[in-house]
C-alpha cells in the first residue's frame, strides 16, 4: 500500500473580514510509496504549500482524504485524526521542513537538535552524541555549535531546521521550499542532503520553486497546473 | 490511541452576579460581550469544557476580560465555580468533581497536585519571607518536616532557577522582576506536581529575562513531564510553548486547535483578526 494517498483532496480559506470564502485548492489526487520522493511544482499562489501544510495539520483540511499508513495506527485519515494524535504523528513519524526557522529564544544550535531528540525520550547521552552526527553530517561549522541560530546566515539556518527535522529520523519528510532564496552552492549541499535522506528510505514531498533543482531527484512530479502526476522514469533508471 | 487526561473540565461557569429571568438561560441569553444589561450579571466563564493531558502544554490566549485568569483562579480554587465539573485522574481523586470537595481536600489538592504561577510575584510569594522561606512554606503545607531535608531541596530547586546561591536567603521582595517569578516557579514546582498553571508569566518582563523563563519552563515539561495550562496574552509565547491552544472570548471557547492550525489556519473571525494582529 502507498505510505501516502491523498484522495479528492479540497481546502477553502473563509475570511471573515471580507465575508468570503476563497478555494485554495481542489481536486487533489495524488499517491506515494515508501521511500519514493514526489516533487510538487505551480507557481506561486497555485496552492503547494497549502497540500504539504493540510497534512501536517497546520490548515485544516476541508473535503477529501489523506490517508496515511502510520507506523502506530496503521492506516489513517490525516484529516480525520484526533489532535493528540497528530502530536503524535508529529513527534515520531512526520517531520516538516519550511525555509523559515521558528525555535526557542536564546537556545543554542547544538541544543535545539539535542532537544527535538529529548521531546522523543532519548536519554541525554544519547541525544548529544546523535545531535552532534547531524549538525556535522549537515556541515554546520562545529564554531557555530554553541551559538545562537539568530545570527546565522540564511543557509545555516535551513540546514539547522533540516537537521533538527531529520534527526528524527521520520518515515515522511515534508520540505517546503527548503531552497528558496539560497544561493547555488548551499543549494547544492541541500540537494546532497536529501539524496542521502533517500538512500536511508526516507519517504519525501517537496515543494521547489526551480524545477532544474529537482532533475534526477525525484521519483514522480506533482504539476498544480495539470493536476499530473508524472513518473520520471528516465531519471529513475538514469540513477540506477 | 486512547489516553486518559490528566484533567478533565466540564461546563465551567463562572458569574458575577445572581442573573435574571433574561439572562438565566443559557441558550437564549442576550449579553452585551459577557454582560446583562437587564440585571448586570456579568458571565466571565461561560460552559469552558477541556481535556489537559499528560506532559501537554495547553495554551489560552483572549483579550483582556476574556475569562482567562478568572477560568485558572476557579480552577485552582483562588474563586468559587458557579457550577461545573473538573475530574482529576490521579489514583485517589478519580471519578470525584473537584469543584464538590470539602476545602480540606481542595486544599490537598493544592498541596500536592497542583503548583501555580501568578503573573504578579505579590500573589504567589510571601514577599518579607527569605526565598527559600517561601519554598519551605510550601514543602511543610506538602507535608515535609525534615529541616535539612527541605533546606536542601529548596536550595536545588533555586538553583535550577538560577538564582544565585548567595542570595538564597535573601527576601524576594529585593529581587528584579524576572528572579521574583523564578523564584515563584521554584516554589511551584516544589511539591513535584503533575499539573502547572503559569498565568501571564512572561508579561512585563524584558525580553532577555523572557527568554530565560521560556527556557526553564520548556525544560521543566521536558525533564518532569508535568502537564501546564498556559494563559498568555503574547501569541508569540503561545506558539513556543503550547502543543495546543484554545481562545477564549467573553468568556467563552470560540476556537481549539494545534496551536501553529490556530495561528495559521484561524476559522473564528475574533481569532483571525488577533492574528492579523500580530507583529
Amino acid at each position: 500500500m502507498a505510505i501516502l494517498e491523498i484522495v479528492d483532496f479540497g481546502k477553502r480559506f473563509t475570511i471573515h473580514h471580507l465575508g468570503k470564502t476563497m478555494p485554495a485548492i481542489q481536486n487533489i489526487n495524488l499517491s506515494l510509496e515508501a521511500g519514493e520522493f514526489i516533487g510538487i511544482v505551480g507557481k506561486s499562489g497555485s496552492g503547494k504549500s497549502t497540500i504539504l501544510k493540510s497534512i501536517y495539520r497546520t490548515y485544516l483540511p476541508d473535503e477529501g482524504k489523506i490517508m496515511y499508513d502510520s507506523e502506530r495506527f496503521g492506516e489513517i485519515d490525516l484529516a480525520q485524526i484526533s489532535e493528540r494524535q497528530m502530536l503524535y504523528l508529529r513527534k515520531y513519524e512526520i517531520g516538516y521542513v519550511s525555509q523559515f526557522l521558528s525555535v526557542m529564544p536564546r537556545t543554542t544550535c547544538r541544543q535545539l537538535v539535542t532537544n527535538a531528540l529529548l521531546e522523543m525520550g532519548e536519554s541525554e547521552a544519547v541525544a548529544r552524541g546523535e545531535a552532534e552526527k547531524a549538525l556535522a553530517h549537515f556541515e554546520l561549522d562545529p564554531k557555530l555549535w554553541d551559538s545562537y541560530p539568530n545570527t546565522f546566515s540564511g543557509g545555516e539556518k535551513l540546514r539547522l531546521n533540516i537537521a533538527m527535522a531529520t534527526v528524527k529520523k521520520p518515515r515522511l519528510l515534508l520540505l517546503d521550499e527548503p531552497t528558496a532564496s539560497l544561493d547555488q552552492q548551499s543549494k547544492i549541499k541541500v540537494r546532497e542532503i536529501i539524496e542521502k535522506l533517500k538512500k536511508q528510505g526516507t519517504t519525501l514531498v517537496g515543494i521547489f520553486h526551480d524545477i532544474e533543482f529537482m532533475d534526477g531527484l525525484c521519483d514522480k512530479v506533482y504539476d498544480m497546473q495539470t493536476r499530473q502526476l508524472t513518473i520520471t522514469q528516465e531519471v529513475v533508471s538514469h540513477e540506477s | 490511541m486512547y489516553e486518559e487526561p490528566i484533567l478533565e473540565v466540564r461546563n465551567l461557569q463562572k458569574q458575577f452576579g445572581t442573573g435574571c429571568i433574561e439572562c438565566r438561560q443559557k441558550e437564549t441569553r442576550k449579553l452585551v460581550k459577557n454582560f446583562c444589561k437587564s440585571c448586570g450579571t456579568l458571565y466571565a466563564c461561560q460552559d469552558i469544557s477541556f481535556d489537559l493531558y499528560p506532559g501537554e502544554v495547553l495554551g489560552i490566549v483572549g483579550e483582556s476580560g476574556s475569562g482567562k485568569s478568572t477560568m485558572m483562579q476557579c480552577l485552582y480554587f483562588d474563586s468559587e465555580v458557579s457550577s461545573g465539573e473538573a475530574y482529576i485522574h490521579t489514583p485517589d481523586l478519580v471519578g470525584k468533581n473537584i469543584f464538590e470537595m470539602s476545602a480540606q481536600q481542595k486544599r490537598f489538592i493544592r498541596n500536592h497536585v497542583y503548583g501555580m504561577v501568578y503573573q504578579n510575584p505579590v500573589q504567589g510569594l510571601k514577599m518579607n519571607f527569605s526565598s527559600v522561606g517561601n519554598i519551605a512554606e510550601k514543602l511543610i503545607a506538602a507535608g515535609n518536616k525534615n529541616v535539612g531535608q527541605m533546606e536542601a531541596t529548596s536550595k536545588k530547586l533555586l538553583e535550577n532557577v538560577h538564582i544565585p546561591l548567595h542570595r538564597m536567603k535573601e527576601e524576594p521582595r529585593n529581587f528584579s522582576g524576572g528572579m521574583q517569578q523564578r523564584v515563584q516557579i521554584a516554589k511551584a514546582l516544589s511539591n513535584n506536581p503533575p499539573i502547572l498553571f503559569l498565568d501571564e508569566v512572561t508579561t512585563g518582563l524584558d525580553l532577555s529575562v523572557q527568554a530565560n523563563v521560556l527556557d526553564l519552563i520548556k525544560v521543566i515539561q521536558r525533564d518532569l513531564g508535568i502537564s501546564m495550562i498556559v494563559v498568555s496574552h503574547d501569541l508569540a509565547v503561545i506558539r513556543m510553548l503550547a502543543d495546543r491552544t484554545i481562545v477564549l472570548l467573553n468568556g467563552k471557547i470560540i476556537e481549539e486547535g494545534l496551536t501553529d492550525q490556530v495561528l495559521e489556519d484561524p476559522q473564528h473571525e475574533y481569532t483571525q483578526q488577533l492574528v492579523y494582529s500580530l507583529l
